[in-house]
């Protein structure tokens, strides 16, 4: 069987630098992978590259057995790659609920009609979306004036919007209060897990890293290092030498074993 | 084979009056993000007063004293304008910070009049190279060689003033993060100030150097600002060494244009911009904007449509405006045709900067291309002006979907300039090319049918043609259509991850501005009898500006209110100053500085605050803010 | 459970009453916080807290401000905001700002103030001791290094103006546990010159790496204040505020 995604000996190079080279995983459908290393090891342009942003030089990714590898980002976005900013991207100038409908009128193709009034249009898929992220009763408020908790989770309905089979989710948890990051990641993780959807993340916070991932994947300059269970990649001396060090700045609870 | 030298070289020594002036403009726009409208006002200013200088000023010194003087003297002026205006606008939106700095423009076009008289001006010629130089059997004017020699080394000073000192070091860590600097102890004010007195100085400069070549005239601003753009369009904003390039390269196209289409030698440049802007967007030497600043048209509130109350009150005031007739003479009629003409017009502009986030500085195209359109139908082609008036529009609509496929690849100040340039070759082509257009007389006699002619029957189609404009567009704004452009608008990022095409929904946009600002130029003509080339000129996209600006930037339909006080105050102030340019640059100046919301906005803003049950307002203020930093 | 002590002589920095708005909205209420002088003080809360605009506003980069602040026993607070740095209070910001078109070099040049008494003074081979990585790498672009490497060249970018105080804006945002920790050690470093510092922070187990003292801001008031033991030993504040 295919798995969701299939990533092939991935590669970029800006100006002769590599930046991404020999990279290849795949991942399955409901599982939650991360994504980790330290600044400037590629995982923004792995990314980039996962939902067309950036064109590959060498290397393909398959969706459910397609080959994506090039499509535009509306392209890929369309075969249902969702995907979640690390500095949240809405439209400020629209309630919350009008948020989501953008993205629901968009995945009916129906952002060419130019008379009929779009503000009933899907209203009641948009509530059932905000319902989904605990924001139902945001539904009317302004989307410029939530807090940033909030809009992280709006961001996450609007990704639903077009029922993903993949998220991908550039550090969701950044700048949250930790309890906020909590509540966030078991939400996704619920979600991914009740409809199937395949989660990519990337994450600077380990708390979230290990408490939430299913496996956990290290790249450093470019290349994969490590991938396994949280506890096999905890382990790794190599991981710990390059980029977890002493352990000394997250949870105690992860650093030898899994206590909670 | 020796004559294309020549030409060439005559090239060049245009090439280095142009490469000052748009080196002062990139230099501004690097450290303040300012596109200084007001550069070719500084650029004649300097002109003029080298004029005045060298006149009085005896000898070889007193020549080239007087030059550096213009410029020096212009560069204290400007360092004024930077102290006295520009300080207060550096956060405002760039739509804000351009107009601002085309009020100063109008009025120093009025002050040099007053100053200088209306006549050109002859200068001296430079002591010393009074002479030419054969080059391959040819002269060429000393002069010429000279100007072709001070391009490189000007660009030569200003790398070694860049990378060797400090305070290059300083301007050059402001260009990137102005508030970083202050936060490191320098002292951004005077940094911005002096940056703004070089880049404007290298403007007064290119100006005085152009005295021994060309007359004086207060008409040299305009031409020279829109060179400017292109230069910097095409070389890339910011970049001093994209400027030079550009300089050169654009100066050979007007110098060799000339002999090839001498007829609308400026389409050339259009062709080879155009090229430039298909392959690199940033220009050849430029990089790429990081997110544009807050995109005119966002406002916290969300929009709405009307409430069955708005809706009755608007149908009563529509109503209401139908009733003029019975009480209003014909002057009366006739001032108002044309006001309700230029609501549409108005609301067209406002549509793509507000829903769609697109300031357009060169609106006025689509405007004149629908009244040349109408123009061409009634006279050309001979159709009756119900058919015309559907003909003229679809004139503007292929002007902006021609011009737009270009303008819609960039954002910011890029697309402002853009537009703008297209509009003045829209201008120029309509002024040049005298067989078709008939230049500066226009075309004559494009009268309305028979129950039309009237000012009372005039008025009433003007009315219902407007009134039915303007409501398809407010449709527009809440049609499927009208969420996704406003999307795009809010957050080109977020709607490209929802499978938005940006490019296509902001090019549908523009064409749909182009096309109702056509309709209302199609009115315009008929309204007149005529077309001239001044209805697409830049003050008539600056008048939709200022309407749109006037109404309310943020507001849904402001554009209607701010046209119909705009359009009414210039037209009672036309009869009243003869200074009408000074008054309105003022007017303009004053209008961004203290009302930034403008009329309709502002009483929104009244109502909105009347009617908050505080609704979390430090929260989302706190959330905001930290996330803005 | 506000602000302790009230005292302000000795004090390097003693903010009182701050109020800060943002247009019309009221971001900080009554912030106070003391800083001693050679002490390491983190600010702690949740993202939109008002951490940021805490410090934005002390160096004067938040337009609407009311309150007292104190530096060195003289009012600063009408100041602009270079005037105060070249008093010696030195800002470095969230996301590092770093002149990514200028070389490491360049960079502190920009932040090059003349030598101040009372103060540590620093010199690009002195910075370059206490960050390794950029002396190798003197005459490379800002934009061309590792988020790491930048948050060293923001805070050594800042030292170049020989400041007695800094404030660091979340430096440990986005960066390698690993990285986390040589960061923790530099700044324990810069103590050890006899600076006075200042934190924000969300990472709880970094503060208490560095820290002596710990205030917690919330909704723009501060909420609790004492030293790190206290804060250790008082769970219910640390869950309410920070905590998992």
């Amino acid at each position: 069987m295919t798995r969701l995604l299939e990533v092939q000996g991935l590669a970029k190079s800006y100006g002769g630098v590599h930046a991404v080279r020999g990279v290849s995983f795949g991942l399955a459908a409901g599982e939650i992978l991360a994504l980790i290393g330290p600044n400037g090891a590629g995982k923004s342009t792995c990314f980039n590259m996962l939902n067309g942003q950036i064109r590959p030089d060498t290397g393909t990714i398959r969706l459910e057995g397609r080959d994506t590898t090039g499509m535009r980002p509306r392209a890929v976005w369309r075969l249902g790659v969702g995907r979640t900013f690390q500095i949240t991207a809405t439209f400020a100038s629209m309630t919350v609920r009008e948020n989501v409908q953008v993205a629901l009128l968009s995945h009916a193709h129906q952002l060419s009609v130019f008379h009929r009034f779009a503000g009933r249009s899907h209203a009641g898929e948009a509530e059932a979306l905000l319902d989904l992220v605990g924001m139902r009763a945001d539904a009317e408020r302004p989307c410029g004036e939530l807090a940033y908790g909030d809009l992280k989770r709006l961001e996450l309905a609007i990704a639903l919007a077009n029922r993903p089979k993949l998220l991908l989710m550039d550090e969701p948890t950044a700048g949250m209060a930790p309890k906020e990051r909590v509540e966030l990641m078991r939400l996704t993780a619920a979600i991914a897990r009740e409809q199937r959807i395949g989660v990519l993340f990337t994450e600077h916070d380990m708390d979230v890293v290990f408490e939430h991932a299913d496996r956990v994947m290290v790249l450093n300059r470019g290349q994969l290092i490590a991938e396994g269970s949280p506890e096999a990649v905890r382990r790794d001396a190599q991981v710990r030498a390059i980029y977890l060090g002493e352990g000394l700045v997250y949870d105690a609870r992860h650093r030898e074993g899994r206590a909670a | 084979m020796e004559f294309l030298v020549v030409q060439f070289l005559t090239g060049l020594a245009s090439a280095a009056s142009l490469f000052l002036v748009a080196s002062g403009l990139s230099i501004i726009f690097g450290v303040t993000r300012i596109v200084n409208f007001a550069h070719g006002a500084f650029y004649m200013l300097g002109a003029y007063l080298a004029y005045t200088l060298t006149e009085r000023l005896e000898g070889a010194f007193g020549f080239w004293g007087g030059l550096v003087l213009a410029g020096l003297a212009v560069a204290a002026l400007g360092a004024l304008l930077e102290i006295v205006l520009l300080r207060r606008i550096y956060r405002a939106p760039e739509l804000f910070q351009l107009l601002a700095t085309f009020g100063v423009t109008l009025m120093v076009q009025d002050l040099v009049v007053v100053i200088w008289g209306p006549e050109d001006l002859v200068g001296r010629r430079a002591p010393g190279l009074r002479g030419a130089v054969e080059v391959f059997g040819q002269m060429v004017p000393s002069y010429d060689l000279f100007l072709i020699a001070l391009g490189p080394v000007v660009l030569g000073l200003l790398w070694l003033v860049f990378k060797r000192t400090r305070w290059g070091v300083l301007v050059r860590a402001a260009t990137q993060d102005r508030d970083m600097v202050a936060a490191l102890g320098v002292n951004q004010k005077w940094l911005f100030t002096s940056v703004f007195a070089l880049g404007v100085f290298l403007a007064g400069l290119g100006g005085a150097l152009q005295i021994p070549r060309d007359a004086v005239s207060h008409a040299m601003d305009l031409r020279v600002i829109v060179e400017v753009f292109v230069v910097v369009v095409i070389g890339g904003l910011g970049s001093v060494f994209g400027a030079f390039v550009a300089a050169i390269v654009v100066s050979e196209l007007n110098a060799f244009g000339i002999l090839v289409m001498p007829k609308i030698s400026l389409v050339l440049v259009f062709l080879v911009m155009a090229a430039v802007l298909v392959v690199r967007p940033w220009g050849l030497f430029g990089k790429p904007e990081g997110p544009a600043r807050q995109a005119p048209g966002v406002s916290i509130r969300p929009w709405r449509p009307f409430s069955p109350g708005e809706r009755i009150a608007v149908a009563a005031g529509v109503a209401l405006a139908a009733l003029l007739p019975l009480v209003a003479g014909d002057y009366a009629l006739t001032v108002g045709s044309e006001i309700i003409i230029f609501a549409l017009f108005a609301a067209s502009l406002h549509f793509l900067m507000t829903v769609g986030g697109l300031a357009s500085f060169g609106h006025a195209a689509y405007f004149g291309l629908g009244a040349y359109g109408a123009a061409f139908a009634a006279k050309a082609a001979g159709l009756p002006m119900e058919a015309a008036l559907l003909a003229g529009p679809l004139l503007g609509l292929a002007g902006a979907a021609l011009f737009g496929w270009f303008c819609v690849r960039l954002s910011g100040v890029y697309f402002a300039m853009l537009t703008l340039a297209f509009a003045q070759i829209t201008w120029s082509v309509a002024f040049q090319w005298v067989e078709v257009t008939g230049g500066d007389n226009g075309i004559l006699g494009v009268w309305p049918s028979p129950w039309a002619a009237g000012p009372r029957g005039f008025y009433w189609l003007a009315l219902a043609v407007s009134a039915a404009g303007i409501a398809a567009l407010r449709v527009l704004v809440f049609s499927p259509f009208g969420y996704g452009l406003r999307a795009t608008r809010d957050s080109v990022l977020r709607a490209e991850a929802i499978g938005i095409d940006r490019g296509r929904v902001q090019w549908t946009a523009f064409v749909i501005a182009g096309t109702f600002a056509g309709v209302a130029g199609a009115l315009f003509a008929f309204l007149k009898g005529s077309v001239f080339p001044e209805n697409l000129a830049i003050p008539t996209s600056v008048d939709g500006l200022v309407m749109v600006l006037l109404g309310g930037i943020e507001t849904v339909s402001g554009a209607v209110v701010g046209a119909l006080v705009y359009k009414a105050l210039a037209i009672w102030l036309m009869s009243q100053t003869e200074l009408s340019k000074l008054v309105l640059g003022a007017v303009i100046v004053v209008l961004v500085v203290a009302f930034p919301k403008g009329i309709v906005g502002s009483v929104e803003e009244l109502r909105a605050r009347r009617n908050r049950s505080e609704p979390n307002g430090a929260a989302f203020g706190a959330a905001k803010m930290e996330a803005a930093e | 459970m506000t602000t302790g002590a009230t005292t302000t002589t000795g004090m390097k920095l003693s903010v009182s009453g701050l109020n800060s708005y943002y247009g019309p909205a009221h971001i900080l209420f009554d912030v106070g916080l003391e800083v001693g002088a050679g002490e390491v003080v983190a600010l702690l809360g949740r993202n939109g807290a008002g951490k940021s605009t805490t410090f934005r506003s002390i160096v004067g980069l938040v337009a609407e401000r009311r309150g007292r602040i104190l530096f060195e026993g003289e009012d600063v607070s009408a100041l602009p905001t270079h005037e105060i740095v070249r008093r010696g209070l030195g800002y470095v910001p969230e996301d590092r700002r770093i002149f990514t078109e200028l070389t490491v070099e360049e960079n502190f040049l920009v932040g090059r103030q003349p030598p101040r008494a009372g103060a540590p003074t620093w010199t690009p081979e002195k910075l370059y001791a206490l960050f390794p990585n950029l002396g190798e790498m003197r005459s490379r672009l800002g934009g061309r290094m590792s988020g790491g490497e930048q948050q060293m060249l923001t805070i050594g970018r800042t030292l170049m103006g020989n400041p007695s105080l800094v404030l660091l804006d979340e430096p440990s945002e986005g960066l390698a546990p690993k990285i986390v920790e040589q960061m923790a050690d530099a700044i324990l470093a810069m103590k050890r010159e006899g600076l006075s510092i200042v934190l924000s922070e969300q990472n709880l187990h970094f503060a208490r790496l560095i820290s002596d003292r710990a205030y917690i801001i919330e909704k723009g008031r501060i909420r609790f204040s004492g030293s790190m033991a206290e804060l250790e030993a008082n769970p219910e504040v640390r869950d309410a505020y920070l905590a998992v």
